[in-house]
């Protein structure tokens, strides 16, 4: 497939925002378990839960410019029955909402518990919201990813392991970007951000690999045999039927040499898994507050490179058409 | 959105639906025209024409991209003072000016030298016009695109069978069993050629296609035979060989139809050798072929007079006359002749495995003899035998470039002819029918001036500019045997080009060999590109210039609708409407769109006004020659005689009351007659209300047999079709071939040829057919050059001009050379590798792509879809010019230096047909520092005056808006 | 229930492009235009085109077969590229299988071209919406057309015809027939699209010419006193006493 730049912003920036916010309340139920220091509601949950809010209003106009016309977007809502893509448009802005919620109410301090469950956990505001939130996080996560994991032919994308990368992946950067911040802001969440972040890593890490593994050895049962329905075994195409491209030579493939492919693996590999690891564990030694915002933005371009490979990568049937000008 | 089923097309704007006819190839389809709002909506095959019968091309359904291109010129321009021919600097005029212009300098070389002005139209339908307009003016030189296109067609098979492929007759697909296709890809019948070959293989028909090259209509052939380039004679008269053996022929059909049993004389010293025996007879003279010949009785074993009912004679054999001649049958020296033509020798010539070929002879031979139709249709034939049914041998063939566009082209066609006849499939369900005029006498009649003193000045011309000669005396030449005619036809070089040898006239008036000329007008015709051998010296010849600072070809006058590559040469550009915007008349008098049933032709009435200042050409050639005062233009008093196009049409007549005009259909005063009758003030009305065609269908005793059907004959007499009801007998032995031969061999009192021409044509002019290799193989290093270079006709391209066509040119923008692997490979040369193709005349840049359905010593590519940059309202990047390259660059358009002369044209020595596919190439590797580009690249071509340029990134078309929108008026 | 599909005989089809540039003139003007074209004067002229002819070469020199090979929507029975759609914008209809796209709701976000195995849609990079073959829905239903001209313009166009217009469930249909007949099939069956469009393979005449057949008691060469056997040859007559 060709990787178009604006699903490579919308899917990778949601993911961010979909990790930091599951990040920010993981941080909030684990306070509230008394297992982290409680933070303070307007400069960590408002401020952090607000990037979050930029990070998935930048995926949803990276998405727009991938819309031939974005101002017709509102009708994408109605076929949630049958379209991941259409359940992704409705679950986005539900999940925006809830966080940008969950950012006022902690800007506004409503925190009060509203009742308390079995004597030991106060439920405030919040905690509801951000419940729910998370679910509709992860809710996105597998409406994004089934929007590719649910096309069969496919085949690089069409497995469950689509799903639990662009979750790991989101949760990874989303954490990694919960550590950055939590130095930036001078907090001491930074390890346990970047403890999760590098979980989530070496978690997505194996996950991914297990994806590329599971590609590389995948057999693709089409061929021209197949797409013109005659049974020979040596056969070519002469010419795809008009020779200066078509949408159809441009949306299904790269155009790159097969180096620049791998390179752009090689390069995601490396950037998304181990600098970042490597850079979080140094920040442990070195106490650095800029370590962790440099793992995360090497992991971003990382990111990116991953998103683009998981286009290119793709192997659309549709290019058995079109494979030869003369 | 609107339900696309609530609403219907015809509710947007206005809509009108006209009929006209198509011209985005030469096929003349009938069209249907949608207008919306005066716009092209949509065109579409006119289902009530019996050629096409409703269907359409993909040029044809993109007529609507070449009506509005930005190739279009719209005003009659002037090469500007001080600029260079092929500059394109052009100033506008207006047409009055440019009559002024050719009026005065034509009426110049008119009273001086008629032969000054050459008058060549390329693939153009009006040539009963052109051809006209130049035999008033009296100059011999006008030439069509008959000499470089397939004139080893017309002759080699008129000269044999009295009509031919091409426009002139066709395979009888509806009934055949077996249809052999030699060298066709897409061909002027295309449209009716697809139709009825796909139901012939829905019948179940076999289908064998014998071309270097599967693709187009070979693809779906059952059986392909890749043959090697210029060997089919050698196939052909194999298979011949094979049926002779087998007596696998139509033993009577050859009796009664052909020369076969008729008796030659075979005593060498005689001066008639070679010569049918005739027994004295007054004979009407005329051309035709008088029946005074013999045939060997064997139940008398004594000649006999041919055609004496009862008698069966003898096909074979070798007899004395009673008067001591020594004479045998024709088919005997035919047998005689292709006794050395083994199947196994044709292995080691056309690379096809021997086995095959006898098997090819046998699937004809048995096809032939033992499926025999006969359909229940009672006839008469010559010799007044009654015959209760037709009889057919269900084998049809068809062919095309690839056997016409070799310098053997013309024997290996004889050779196709006779197959034919041996077959007996000639004119008969299931084989070749003609197409009226067709069948026509052997030679048909017309002949050119035979001396010049057919050329006076202010005369029309004395004899047709294009004819038939039937022996020496009918040759175009002057007192000392030289050619009359720029083009050097009808000259011992090229005794029978009967089309011309358009292909050379620029070389020639370049050279000032035979003369220099004055004036040269080219109509539709882009010799500049495509049309011309040697492009890259040819385009230099149109701008060099004399010690005197003075052109070499003084005055260049093109008549073009578009900007093609020959335009920037002109000095002066004449603007012509489209097919969609002009009256035409697609006349019986040229190559009209016969069916097998009877006479067709059609004609053209606009259906959208003309762009700019666009003007018909026929208006053009109507108002020049009422200012000449041409004899057919003006009255008595020198008046103009026609308003316009459409009045000449309606009321010219060959000659006063001959009642033969341009268009046969409706005539009479009130349209009851046809083919023959007075003017008919209403014919174009009443063409119209037909769908623009006319079809006069024969009784079905009429429609077979027509070279001996009686009725037939007399009809086509009366409705002057032809001058005599006699029978056109076969040529399988070719007397008029003879006679050129004795004049050859010193034999004749009359016309001989120059001595450096005697040995060519005493080869070449065989009275029976034979093989050779072609002249650019025999001259040339077979073994630095070893590969055969040829082209084909994309189905979805015409020629140079579709280039100008947004829709068109995203199927071709530009072609690559294919080549079979086992030819690359060894070479280096990868699918996709910038290559070198080198000819001795020179050498191309261009991109190899890998070919399984291609001979390995052949390689080939789409004609004309390389482009000179800028030309057709394209861009300086457009691929056409970057990625796409000519052939032609690498075409001689004369051969090497031989004892038969230093200028010969690279052609066949009998018709002057352009050798287009003989041209032998070597390829090689580009290295990988060269640019990624053609070579060569030539500068790039202005935009001319009053052409819009729309080179945006967007054209969005839309019937009713488009013009609005891009501002064209 | 009605599934109009066009059945394609691969055995007669001779690449000409005439559904090609037939259904572009078409088209173009029509319910489904403008289908805009990119540089079209320029370098890489490209457009939008619901119809392709490709050519492919199957076997290897000299047993090669050249196969022409048009492709257009092929109006699937479970057509994936439906239910992707968010928008409802495609669309399948249910009185006669047609797959449409309201360009009207269409957003342009693609989606649909990639759920296609088929590569069938067409982007209209000028319109920013999603195009394909219509099966030429405002001409078939069209009342102010002649009835016989209430087909697909490429059917019409097709010299060869080798486009069969019809509905594929109607078994009586020219279509149907032609499916069961001459072997119809389904490009690539295992995505299960069920696509409507079908495909007639090639099929090859051939000629059997038995010995007996080359020589016959009627043979001509008799007439000349010749027999059509090699006289040389020994006989039992020569050798037998
Ligand atoms: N679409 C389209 N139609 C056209 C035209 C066009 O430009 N475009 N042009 C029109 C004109 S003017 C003409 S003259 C006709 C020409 O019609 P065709 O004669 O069909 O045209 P060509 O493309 O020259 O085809 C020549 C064929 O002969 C084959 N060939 C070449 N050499 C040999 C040989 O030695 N032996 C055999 N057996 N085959 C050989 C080539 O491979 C090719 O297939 O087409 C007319 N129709
Ligand atoms: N290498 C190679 N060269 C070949 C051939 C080949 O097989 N191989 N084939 C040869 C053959 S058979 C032929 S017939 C020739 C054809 O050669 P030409 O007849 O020279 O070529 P065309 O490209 O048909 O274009 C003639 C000109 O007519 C113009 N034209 C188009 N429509 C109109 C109109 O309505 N009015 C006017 N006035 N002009 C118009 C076009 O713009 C173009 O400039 O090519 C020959 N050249
Ligand atoms: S074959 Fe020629 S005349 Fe017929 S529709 Fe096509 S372009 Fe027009
Ligand atoms: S061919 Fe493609 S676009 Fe057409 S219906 Fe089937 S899946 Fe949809
Ligand atoms: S491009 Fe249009 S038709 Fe296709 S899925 Fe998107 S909204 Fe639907
Ligand atoms: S059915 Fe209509 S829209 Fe579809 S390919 Fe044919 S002409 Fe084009
Ligand atoms: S119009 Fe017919 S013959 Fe021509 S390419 Fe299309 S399907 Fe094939
Ligand atoms: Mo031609």
């Amino acid at each position: 497939m060709h990787p178009a730049f604006s699903v490579i912003f919308l899917t990778t920036l949601i993911g961010i925002g979909q990790g930091l916010f599951l990040a920010l309340f993981t941080g909030q139920v684990y306070s509230l378990a008394q297992l982290l220091p409680a933070q303070e509601s307007q400069n960590f949950y408002a401020l952090g839960g607000f990037v979050a809010l930029v990070f998935l209003a930048g995926g949803l106009l990276a998405s727009f410019f991938h819309l031939g016309h974005p101002e017709r977007a509102w009708r994408a809502v109605t076929q949630w029955r049958t379209s991941w893509l259409s359940r992704e448009v409705i679950v986005l802005p539900v999940f925006m909402g809830l966080v940008f919620l969950y950012v006022l109410i902690h800007f506004f301090g409503w925190t009060q518990p509203l009742f308390t469950v079995s004597d030991a956990l106060p439920v405030d505001l919040s905690l509801i919201v951000g419940f729910l939130a998370s679910i509709a996080a992860f809710v996105l996560f597998l409406s994004t990813a089934m929007i590719y994991a649910s096309l069969k032919f496919l085949k690089e994308w069409y497995t469950p392991l689509t799903v639990v990368n662009f979750t790991f992946l989101g949760l990874a950067s989303g954490f990694m970007f919960a550590a950055a911040f939590s130095a930036y802001e001078g907090i001491d969440l930074v390890a346990f951000f970047g403890t999760w972040a590098v979980i989530f890593t070496l978690i997505s890490a194996i996950t991914r690999f297990a994806s590329l593994i599971r590609n590389r050895n995948l057999r693709h049962n089409f061929n021209l045999s197949s797409a013109i329905g005659v049974r020979h075994q040596t056969i070519r195409q002469q010419t795809q039927g008009f020779m200066g491209g078509s949408f159809n030579t441009r949306e299904f493939f790269h155009h790159k040499s097969p180096f620049f492919v791998n390179s752009m693996r090689r390069i995601f590999l490396v950037l998304v898994f181990l600098v970042p690891v490597a850079l979080i564990v140094a920040s442990y030694f070195m106490q650095s507050a800029f370590l962790p915002m440099v793992a995360f933005a090497v992991q971003y371009i990382g990111l990116m490179a991953e998103r683009w490979y998981f286009f290119a990568e793709a192997k659309h049937p549709q290019n058995q058409y079109y494979q030869a000008i003369s | 959105m609107q339900d696309p089923t609530s609403q219907s097309d015809r509710d947007i704007g206005n809509i009108e639906v006209k009929e006209t006819t198509c011209y985005m190839c030469a096929c003349r389809c009938g069209i249907k025209v949608t207008l919306r709002d005066g716009e092209i909506r949509y065109i579409e095959g006119n289902p009530k024409h019996p050629h096409n019968q409703g269907v359409i091309c993909a040029k044809g359904s993109s007529g609507i991209m070449k009506q509005y291109s930005p190739a279009r010129i719209t005003k009659p321009l002037l090469r500007k003072p001080g600029a260079e021919r092929g500059d394109s600097e052009f100033e506008e005029i207006s047409w009055e000016k440019a009559f002024d212009i050719m009026a005065e300098r034509l009426a110049k070389i008119r009273a001086d030298d008629p032969k000054k002005f050459a008058l060549c139209t390329g693939r153009d339908q009006m040539q009963a016009l052109t051809g006209m307009f130049a035999k008033q003016f009296g100059t011999p030189n006008y030439s069509a695109h008959g000499g470089f296109c397939s004139v080893n067609m017309a002759a080699g098979m008129i000269y044999s069978i009295g009509g031919s492929f091409w426009e002139f007759g066709g395979p009888d697909l509806e009934r055949a069993k077996l249809f052999v296709m030699f060298g066709t890809a897409e061909d002027h019948d295309s449209n009716p050629l697809k139709i009825h070959i796909s139901k012939f293989k829905r019948h179940g028909g076999k289908f064998i296609s014998i071309n270097p090259i599967r693709s187009g209509y070979s693809a779906i052939a059952d059986e392909w035979v890749p043959i090697k380039p210029g060997t089919d004679g050698a196939l052909i008269l194999a298979i011949i060989h094979q049926l002779i053996k087998q007596g696998l022929y139509d033993r009577e059909f050859l009796v009664q139809y052909t020369n076969s049993a008729e008796l030659v004389v075979t005593d060498e010293k005689r001066d008639d050798h070679g010569l049918f025996k005739r027994f004295e007879m007054h004979i009407e003279e005329g051309c035709f072929d008088p029946e005074n010949k013999l045939w060997w009785d064997p139940a008398i074993d004594r000649e006999i007079s041919t055609h004496t009912p009862g008698v069966d004679p003898r096909l074979m054999g070798s007899f004395t006359l009673e008067d001591g001649t020594a004479v045998k049958p024709a088919f005997q020296l035919l047998k005689e002749r292709v006794e050395e033509y083994t199947p196994e020798w044709a292995e080691g010539i056309t690379g096809i495995p021997a086995e095959d070929i006898i098997r090819l002879a046998h699937e004809m031979g048995v096809t032939a003899r033992d499926h025999q139709i006969e359909l229940p249709i009672q006839w008469e034939d010559c010799w007044d035998n009654v015959h209760e049914s037709v009889k057919g041998n269900p084998v049809a063939f068809h062919a095309m470039r690839g056997l016409a566009a070799h310098s053997n082209g013309f024997q290996s066609i004889r050779a196709l002819s006779i197959l034919m006849t041996l077959l007996g499939t000639i004119d008969r369900p299931g084989g070749f029918r003609h197409k009226a005029p067709f069948p026509r006498p052997i030679p048909p009649c017309p002949k050119p001036p035979n001396s010049e003193h057919g050329v006076q000045p202010n005369t029309p011309l004395d004899g047709m500019p294009l004819g038939w000669p039937a022996k020496p005396e009918d040759l175009f030449i002057d007192d000392k045997g030289e050619p009359v005619r720029l083009d050097k036809a009808f000259s011992w070089e090229y005794p029978l080009s009967v089309h011309g040898l358009m292909h050379n006239v620029i070389t020639n008036a370049w050279r000032g060999d035979p003369y220099k000329i004055d004036t040269m007008l080219l109509f539709m015709a882009n010799m500049a590109w495509n049309s011309s051998m040697n492009t890259v010296s040819v385009r230099d010849m149109l701008k060099d210039k004399d010690e005197n600072g003075e052109y070499k070809i003084p005055f260049l006058i093109v008549c073009d609708a578009f900007q093609s590559e020959t335009v920037a040469f002109a000095d002066l550009v004449l603007p012509d409407t489209t097919y969609l915007e002009r009256h035409d008349a697609l006349s019986m008098l040229d190559r009209p769109i016969s069916e097998y049933s009877g006479p067709v032709d059609a004609v053209r009435i606009p259906v959208v006004p003309p762009t700019g200042e666009c003007k018909p050409f026929q208006e053009v050639l109507i108002e020049l020659g009422s200012r000449l005062g041409l004899p057919a233009f003006v009255d008595k008093d020198g008046e103009r005689k026609y308003r316009d196009y459409p009045d000449f049409i309606t009321n010219y007549e060959t000659s006063p009351g001959s009642g033969i005009g341009f268009l046969a259909g409706w005539r009479g005063t009130g349209g009851e007659k046809f083919l023959k009758g007075e003017p008919n003030p209403r014919q174009w009305e009443m063409y119209q209300k037909n769908g623009c065609v006319y079809h006069y269908e024969l009784p079905k005793s009429y429609q077979y047999m027509r070279n001996w059907n009686k009725g037939y004959l007399n009809w086509a007499r009366a409705h002057g079709m032809t001058r005599y009801a006699e029978p056109i007998t076969i040529h399988l032995y070719s007397e008029p071939l003879q006679k050129f031969r004795l004049a050859a061999q010193g034999k004749t009192t009359g016309r001989q040829p120059p001595d450096r021409l005697r040995k060519r044509i005493e080869q070449n002019f065989d009275p029976l057919p034979f093989y050779s290799e072609t002249l650019l193989s025999r001259l040339s290093n077979t073994q630095d050059y070893p590969l055969n270079a040829l082209t084909q006709r994309p189905m979805a391209m015409y020629h140079s001009w579709d280039s100008l066509n947004a829709w068109l040119r995203q199927i071709h923008t530009h072609n690559y050379l294919f080549v079979n692997p086992l030819a690359a490979k060894p070479k280096g040369i990868e699918d996709g590798d910038w290559i070198w193709v080198e000819s001795p005349t020179g050498k191309v840049r261009c991109m190899c792509r890998y070919s399984e359905a291609v001979e390995p010593g052949t390689v080939w590519t789409w004609n004309a879809i390389g482009k000179a940059p800028g030309a057709w309202g394209l861009s300086a990047k457009a691929n056409e010019s970057k990625k796409g390259f000519l052939l032609n660059h690498l075409i001689p358009e004369e051969l090497p230096k031989c004892e038969a002369g230093d200028h010969l044209s690279n052609s066949d020595p009998v018709t002057g047909q352009a050798a287009w596919f003989d041209v032998r190439v070597k390829i090689y590797k580009a290295d990988d520092a060269e640019p990624q580009e053609t070579s060569p690249q030539f500068p790039m071509l202005k935009q001319l005056p009053g052409q819009k340029k729309r080179n945006g990134k967007w054209q969005s078309y839309f019937a009713g808006v488009f013009r609005k929108k891009e501002g064209i008026k | 229930m009605t599934q109009l599909a066009l059945v394609i005989d691969l055995n007669v089809c001779v690449g000409c492009h005439a559904c090609v540039t037939s259904c572009k003139q078409w088209n173009t003007s029509g319910w489904a235009g403008p289908l805009p074209d990119q540089r079209p004067y320029d370098e890489d002229p490209s457009g939008v085109f619901f119809n392709r002819v490709q050519t492919y070469e199957v076997g290897c020199y000299p047993n090669t077969e050249t196969v022409h090979f048009p492709k257009s929507c092929l109006h699937c029975e479970d057509p994936p590229c439906v239910p992707v759609c968010p928008t409802g914008a495609s669309y399948k209809r249910e009185e006669d299988g047609i797959v449409l796209v309201d360009y009207d709701k269409c957003i342009g976000c693609k989606y649909c071209s990639w759920a296609c195995p088929y590569g069938a849609r067409e982007f209209d990079e000028l319109g920013k919406v999603m195009k394909k073959c219509t099966l030429c829905v405002d001409r078939i239903y069209d009342k102010n057309l002649p009835e016989e001209e209430r087909k697909p313009a490429c059917v019409m166009a097709c010299p060869t015809s080798a486009r069969i217009f019809g509905d594929v469930h109607d078994a009586d249909s020219e279509a149907s027939r032609a499916i069961r007949e001459q072997g119809g099939y389904q490009l690539q069956p295992e995505w299960g699209a069920r696509p409507s469009n079908h495909y007639l393979p090639r099929r090859k005449q051939q000629i059997h010419i038995s010995d007996d057949e080359l020589v016959r008691a009627d043979n001509p060469l008799r007439k000349e006193d010749e027999e059509p056997f090699d006289q040389q040859s020994e006989t039992l007559d020569d050798v037998a006493w």
